[in-house]
């Protein structure tokens, strides 16, 4: 019997490991040969743990399961009350656009001839035959932005990179995904951790850099054991090290572990963190593509971004660039999350709207009860209301929506949520993540709790502060921790003044 | 432990090191897992090794959370303060975490035995709220499932 189950950090938490005991120890005493190949997550999160049993249709899925449910699964599949069918027929499943994410959940991450079989390498292999401009060129002619949230194009941060004069250079991935509704960038590494080395060592070659550095959260244990792993099977296939693929150029990269600092997910902040110091924010310019780690140039790019590298370079610029719409090209991996029925990893092109993402896909809220609100772009994104679903996905969309994309996190709150609440946690979290070094994060945070405070207890008068306050953050903060953290407070106010005690002409 | 064992053990982190670029933290998470925390006396030998004054260095070990100056309980709970998890009940556990250990954020047990920490994210974002224990995670908590756990944990 060949069973896939994932060894994804969620689908853990959720007792895979347990059920992947109950599989052994049940095969054994019924004398059956089990082949049970542990995989990432198919991203269908309310499903795992999720286990997919092989068929001669394809593989079937059944989930979410308990040790309890194993012996059932040995005797009548067929039967089984958690049977889900097809997996890749499961709704969820079957209206995504799995470009980024083709292999999650599909194969053993460690399993280098696997990941090639199913199209691996190819990218790496083609871009081995084009010359640095070239690999250049067909990043930003994809349309490629940046996944992390600031959504630059890929290809003309590259380029500068490619042209800076520079004694060495360096490919920085930025896998300190600490913004609350996302988890794409741990599926990644934890589901199919070669896709991220492939990219960056496309990266290396684009723009002549011999050194790579994964930047990861220590909140993310599986996936830097994961990422770990994959680098020295790696390294031991020639993939990387001395000679990449046996080209004669060299390119290694080696894996770093965060410490607990949200703010290190800022580029400046993770290149301060590498190099071993205070993971404060440095002042721009001068860009890190030209004065990056250790001063050099260097690509900073996101877990996705690098990982949707192979893909543009396997298939072609044009292959990407056809999905999505308007400036926002290609296919973004959605996080939905918080109190909402479907949750999990839906990849999609641009252009799907809000509302489809919360009521179609999402499903609504898990407590049954009407959405409220939902926060899309991690903790500094804005809420938006149900009046609001019909923006479509895109950056600037979103922009004109003063809301951001960003790392496409969408959390889901219900009607029974208090929305001054949660814009007081914002400004709470930004007090407590601040890296102090600019005067309107550092102050402008624990001051905007006060005055929230005050507002609460009732004085409305407060409230041009409050406004003032977070205009000083938006415009005089150095990074985005400071520059955005009024998002959520200034979307909350305007969609939910009653929530402060407000009338709609007060909170306008 | 003897100051000349730790120092042997702090030396070989250090020779193990020795040479990378930026290597701070990796030297830091590897004396924390071998100590529980950064004791004094390792940082009195990691500054120098590392081309850092004792001022740098003790401004790295404060600016990271990860990083302690003093050990913490026998086990180590981080539950997620994050919006998706609040979404999902986290508030309402965390409450009962606190009242049930009756210590607040960063403190530990009287006995020793826990320390409660927040975290803001573990990544469980569409299946909270997210706990880890000891670095393990733990997804869909609620109250009674919390108790389950806490049990394990305290004498």
């Amino acid at each position: 019997m060949k069973v896939w189950l994932p060894r994804d950090a969620a689908a853990r938490a959720l007792g895979a490991d347990a059920v992947a005991t109950a599989l052994i120890s049940e095969a054994a005493r019924r004398g059956v040969r089990l082949d049970l190949v542990r995989t990432g997550s198919r991203g269908m999160i309310w499903l795992e743990p999720l286990a997919e049993i092989y068929t001669s249709a394809g593989r079937t899925a059944f989930g979410p399961l308990t040790p309890e449910d194993v012996p059932a699964l040995f005797d009548s599949p067929e039967t089984h009350p958690k049977a889900l069918g097809l997996t890749e027929e499961i709704p969820f499943f079957k209206r995504q656009t799995r470009l980024t994410f083709a292999r999650v959940g599909l194969i053993d991450p460690l399993d280098l001839a696997e990941y090639e079989t199913q199209g691996g390498l190819a990218g790496l292999r083609r871009a081995l035959g084009l010359s640095p401009p070239d690999i250049v060129t067909e990043v930003t002619d994809s349309g490629l932005r940046g996944r992390g949230g600031a959504g630059f194009p890929t290809g003309v941060k590259w380029a500068t990179v490619a042209r800076a004069p520079g004694p060495r250079k360096y490919i920085v991935c930025n896998a300190d995904e600490g913004d609350s509704g996302t988890f794409a960038d741990r599926m990644l590494m934890e589901g199919d951790p070669f896709c991220l080395i492939e990219g960056m060592t496309i990266a290396a070659l684009a723009t002549g850099a011999a050194q790579g550095y994964c930047f990861i959260r220590s909140e993310y244990p599986d996936a830097i054991t994961t990422m770990t792993a994959a680098v020295a099977i790696a390294r031991d296939a020639g993939v990387l090290g001395r000679s990449v693929l046996d080209t004669g150029q060299a390119f290694d990269i080696e894996i770093r572990v965060g410490a607990g600092a949200y703010v290190c997910g800022e580029e400046t902040a993770l290149l301060n963190a590498i190099e071993g110091r205070r993971g404060t924010v440095r002042a721009k310019p001068p860009l890190p593509a030209l004065q990056g780690l250790f001063g050099c140039p260097t690509v900073v790019n996101n877990v996705l971004s690098l990982a949707t590298i192979p893909i543009i370079l396997s298939r072609g610029a044009a292959f990407y660039r056809d999905f999505g719409i308007g400036r926002s090209r290609g296919t973004m991996p959605l996080q939905i999350a918080g109190n909402v029925r479907h949750g999990g990893l839906f990849e999609t092109a641009f252009g799907i709207t809000l509302g489809e993402i919360v009521t179609e896909i999402g499903g609504g809220t898990a407590s049954g009860r009407p959405v409220k609100a939902v926060q899309v772009g991690g903790p500094l994104g804005a809420w938006f209301p149900p009046a609001l679903f019909d923006t479509p996905l895109c950056y600037e969309e979103f922009g004109a929506k003063e809301g951001l994309v960003g790392h496409a996190g969408f959390v889901v709150l219900d009607d029974t949520a208090d929305m001054a609440a949660y814009a007081r946690f914002a400004m709470e979290f930004c007090a407590v993540e601040s890296c102090g070094k600019c005067t309107p994060c550092r102050i402008g945070a624990v001051r905007a709790v006060e005055t929230l405070d005050r507002i609460a207890a009732g004085e409305a008068a407060a409230l041009p502060l409050l406004r003032d306050l977070c205009q000083t953050m938006r415009l005089g903060s150095l990074c985005a921790l400071g520059g955005f953290a009024p998002y959520p407070v200034l979307s909350a106010l305007t969609h939910f003044p009653a929530d402060f005690g407000l009338n709609t002409e007060a909170a306008a | 432990m003897t100051d000349t064992a730790l120092a042997t053990q702090v030396e070989v982190i250090l020779r193990d090191h020795a040479g990378g670029e930026g290597a701070a933290l990796p030297v830091l998470h590897a004396v924390q897992h071998a100590f529980g925390h950064i004791p004094e006396a390792a940082m009195a030998l990691i500054a120098p090794a590392l081309g850092l004054t004792q001022a740098e260095l003790r401004g790295l070990v404060t600016f990271y959370p990860d990083f302690r100056a003093t050990p913490a309980g026998r086990h180590v709970l981080k539950l997620c303060r994050s919006e998706a998890c609040q979404a999902r009940g986290g508030q309402a556990l965390i409450e009962a975490a606190k009242a049930r250990l009756g210590v607040d954020w960063h403190e530990t047990t009287p006995d020793g035995a826990v320390t409660l920490e927040p975290s803001y994210c573990l990544g469980l974002c569409a299946c909270g709220p997210g706990a880890m224990v000891n670095g393990e995670l733990h997804a869909k908590l609620d109250p009674e499932r919390l108790e389950r756990l806490l049990a394990g944990l305290l004498p």
